[in-house]
């Protein structure tokens, strides 16, 4: 199971994240905290900067300045020729990113290799597992999320909301200790979304640390214990799920959550 | 250095009018094969998309077979098989000897009737994109057939083929190269003939390269500037 | 219809085949090795490769392959310190200058077919498996290469077509493969058309045989695309 509070220290710390896209500052000093068993709802209206805060978690864009720290290991970054920010070490990039998994808004199967094969991907050649101890996880997992049958399919023949399904599978079958979900149901019709929520939902009974960007309200004030609320690129509000949906205190989180809503 | 541009220069000694004028010769030369191409390349176009069923058979041949076979073959063909024939026939009025075939048309003639293969797969290409749904309108306020073709199809599938057509030229200019084997003093013949006279055939082939990219990148830039001008108004997808 | 002189001049020309295949096998081979290198180049992101490799292939293709293949064997001989060096004897030799230029020449074409392939794999795959915490080795090896192939398959399968199709080139510095052989025929006979069919259907023979074996290839690779709804929908329309 997941790590039971045995050392303070957070899953995933961001210090001070900024980002910019050319003349735009997309984030301006974002800092959080997720400890072990947090799952932390991300809100915010398109540009807000809450997709680019998870993909600084894990590197997928380089943060301009500021610390990323993932289980007290703190990434190296510099600024190398031409200005541009990277990573000191390739390889420590590629080891922490074995510990934050993350699943997409367009699931991002690799479309020439089988469900399963997608699953023990990197299990087998990343972190250089066993190939039968990886085949026979990754079995239990899909049964898990609900897609046993679909084992041998290929991503195309599957619907968005058995691709996504798959794709936290794969996601899981790294060990992370941390999974970030990018707008995971943006992308699926509505009656898929409520499958995939439902599988979220299980992993968060589970207790692990996920850090989730969604437009999902329900998900968000009953399933994650902190939501944090993201307004042109710094933190507007912050807090438990039920205090914020209930008593919003800025102003734009209350337009936020009006016209978000719907009963 | 000095010496090379003595020797391609326009001086005395220097062999520059005369690759000037094989480079009109490849201009004209493959000028005159994309022209009959266009021509033999609509028509087979027509054949494979409107024509009954031998006609097709037929057309899909002529691509095929035309895509598939070295074009020096097919100039071989035109040029020793047209001298042959031209022989024989002067043979039976009397005159004696070999009659050779105009290298410049059995030349133009062979690049003509190949460049015709690609440009029918261009034209084809370019009239499927025609949208229905401008032909349904045309139709639909009573335009002729003649008139629908005339009108409608002939200038949208002629701005769809520009950019096809441009690679199609490119390749009319770089065969017309091949028709130095027969004769034709176009560039490369030129250079052949200054290498062989000057013994220095490094030089004389760097030219002959060098004013092939300088055709080309003239005809791609031409080519570029029609197919802004006819996607004028266009929306791009 | 001569029987007899078709037959003959058949047998003839197929003694150029071995030949034929020898200079489009090593250098679409060796062309390919060199092209995914041109590519790499092109995609490095380093503004000097990119720009040599863009301007090899801008010069290859710009250029005709014989004045490539002149070049090389007329060319080259010229200057004494290739005369001297430890290639001239391959140099000197028209196999190996026309085998050197075949391979220079599709490396330009084929580079950028290569490179399509390349740039065509969904970019999100590419962010799942960096992700995932995979090398670019690794990602290049398991993720682009794969389904980069089969994108530039068809492509790649005109090249071939088309490479086989230039060997005949090497016919003008004095190589008898099935082009030199028939124009040493016609030479010889004055019978060009008969000489033409002949040569025309071993050409052709071979470039069925070529397209058949890449439509293989392309289904063998390819099951992803392969669904029960797919099969049925190509099986009404055959």
């Amino acid at each position: 199971m997941m790590g039971s509070g045995s050392n303070n220290q957070p899953a995933v710390s961001a210090r001070n994240l900024r980002k910019r896209f050319g003349a735009l500052e997309v984030l301006k000093g974002i800092s959080l905290d997720a400890h072990e068993g947090d799952v932390i709802s991300i809100l915010g209206a398109s540009g807000s900067g809450k997709s680019t805060l998870l993909r600084c978690i894990n590197l997928l864009e380089i943060p301009d300045d500021g610390e990323v720290v993932v289980a007290g290991e703190s990434i190296a970054l510099r600024t190398g020729r031409r200005g541009r920010r990277e990573p000191v070490d390739r390889a420590q990039v590629d080891r922490i990113r074995m510990q934050v998994a993350m699943v997409f808004q367009n699931f991002n199967l690799w479309s020439h290799m089988t469900v399963i094969e997608n699953v023990i991907e990197a299990p087998v050649h990343v972190q250089k597992r066993p190939r039968a101890e990886a085949m026979r996880e990754a079995e239990a997992l899909l049964d898990k999320v609900g897609i046993a049958e679909k084992r041998d399919a290929y991503p195309a023949h599957l619907s968005g909301g058995q691709q996504q399904r798959a794709a936290i599978a794969r996601a899981l079958a790294m060990h992370p200790r941390v999974m970030l979900f990018d707008e995971p149901t943006s992308a699926l019709d509505p009656e898929l979304v409520g499958e995939v929520l439902r599988v979220m939902r299980t992993l968060a009974v589970e207790g692990r640390t996920m850090l989730v960007v969604t437009h999902e309200m329900g998900f968000a004030r009953e399933v994650s214990n902190r939501v944090i609320f993201l307004n042109q690129g710094v933190i507007e509000e912050e807090g438990k799920p039920a205090e914020l949906f209930a008593a919003p205190k800025s102003e734009r989180l209350r337009q936020f959550l009006s016209s978000h809503l719907q009963a | 250095m000095a010496d090379y541009v003595e020797l391609m220069g326009f001086g005395p000694k220097g062999w520059g009018l005369l690759m000037a004028q094989a480079a009109l010769m490849t201009i004209a030369v493959s000028a005159t094969a994309f022209a009959l191409g266009s021509a033999l390349g609509a028509l087979v176009a027509w054949a494979r998309v409107e024509g009954n069923r031998p006609l097709r058979i037929a057309a899909d041949a002529y691509v095929t077979v035309l895509r598939g076979i070295p074009d020096l073959l097919v100039i071989y063909l035109l040029y020793f098989g047209g001298s042959q024939a031209l022989t024989a026939l002067a043979h039976l009025v009397g005159a004696k000897g070999f009659v050779g075939v105009n290298a410049f048309a059995a030349g133009a003639i062979a690049v003509g009737i190949i460049s015709g293969a690609y440009q029918s797969e261009v034209f084809r290409g370019a009239f499927a994109a025609i949208a229905r749904g401008e032909l349904e309108a045309a139709r639909s306020v009573g335009m002729s057939r003649p008139l629908l073709f005339r009108r409608i199809i002939v200038p949208q599938a002629l701005r769809f083929a520009i950019p096809g057509l441009g690679n199609v030229w490119q390749l009319a200019l770089k065969e017309s190269a091949l028709i130095s084997v027969v004769g034709l003093t176009e560039i490369l013949r030129q250079a052949q003939v200054g290498a062989g006279s000057t013994r220095q055939p490094f030089e004389f082939f760097i030219t002959a390269a060098a004013l092939y990219l300088v055709l080309s990148t003239i005809s791609g830039l031409g080519f570029q500037r029609a197919e802004a001008l006819g996607m004028r108004g266009v929306r791009r997808s | 219809m001569d029987f007899d002189f078709l037959k003959e001049t058949v047998l003839l020309l197929l003694s150029g085949v071995p030949l034929l295949l020898q200079l489009s096998f090593f250098s679409i081979a060796a062309g390919a090795l060199f092209a995914v290198l041109l590519a790499l180049m092109r995609l490095s992101g380093n503004p000097v490769l990119d720009y040599a490799a863009r301007s090899y292939v801008f010069v290859f293709r710009g250029t005709p392959l014989l004045v490539q293949i002149f070049l090389i064997y007329y060319g080259l001989g010229q200057f004494p310190e290739i005369r001297q060096s430890f290639l001239w004897p391959f140099l000197r030799e028209p196999y190996w200058c026309a085998l050197l230029a075949l391979t220079l020449n599709t490396a330009a074409y084929s580079s950028e077919i290569i490179r399509g392939g390349i740039l065509s794999v969904p970019f999100g795959q590419i962010e799942a498996a960096r992700a995932c915490g995979m090398s670019r080795g690794l990602i290049f090896r398991r993720i682009i290469v794969p389904q980069g192939l089969i994108v530039a398959l068809p492509a790649y399968g005109n090249e071939i077509i088309l490479m086989t199709r230039s060997t005949a080139l090497a016919s003008t510095i004095t190589l008898m493969e099935v082009t030199g052989i028939a124009s040493k025929i016609i030479s010889e006979t004055f019978r060009a058309v008969e000489v033409f069919i002949c040569a025309g259907a071993i050409y052709l023979i071979l470039n069925f045989a070529i397209s058949r074996a890449i439509a293989l290839l392309e289904r063998r690779l390819s099951p992803q695309f392969h669904t029960p709804a797919l099969a049925a929908a190509v099986a009404e329309r055959a």
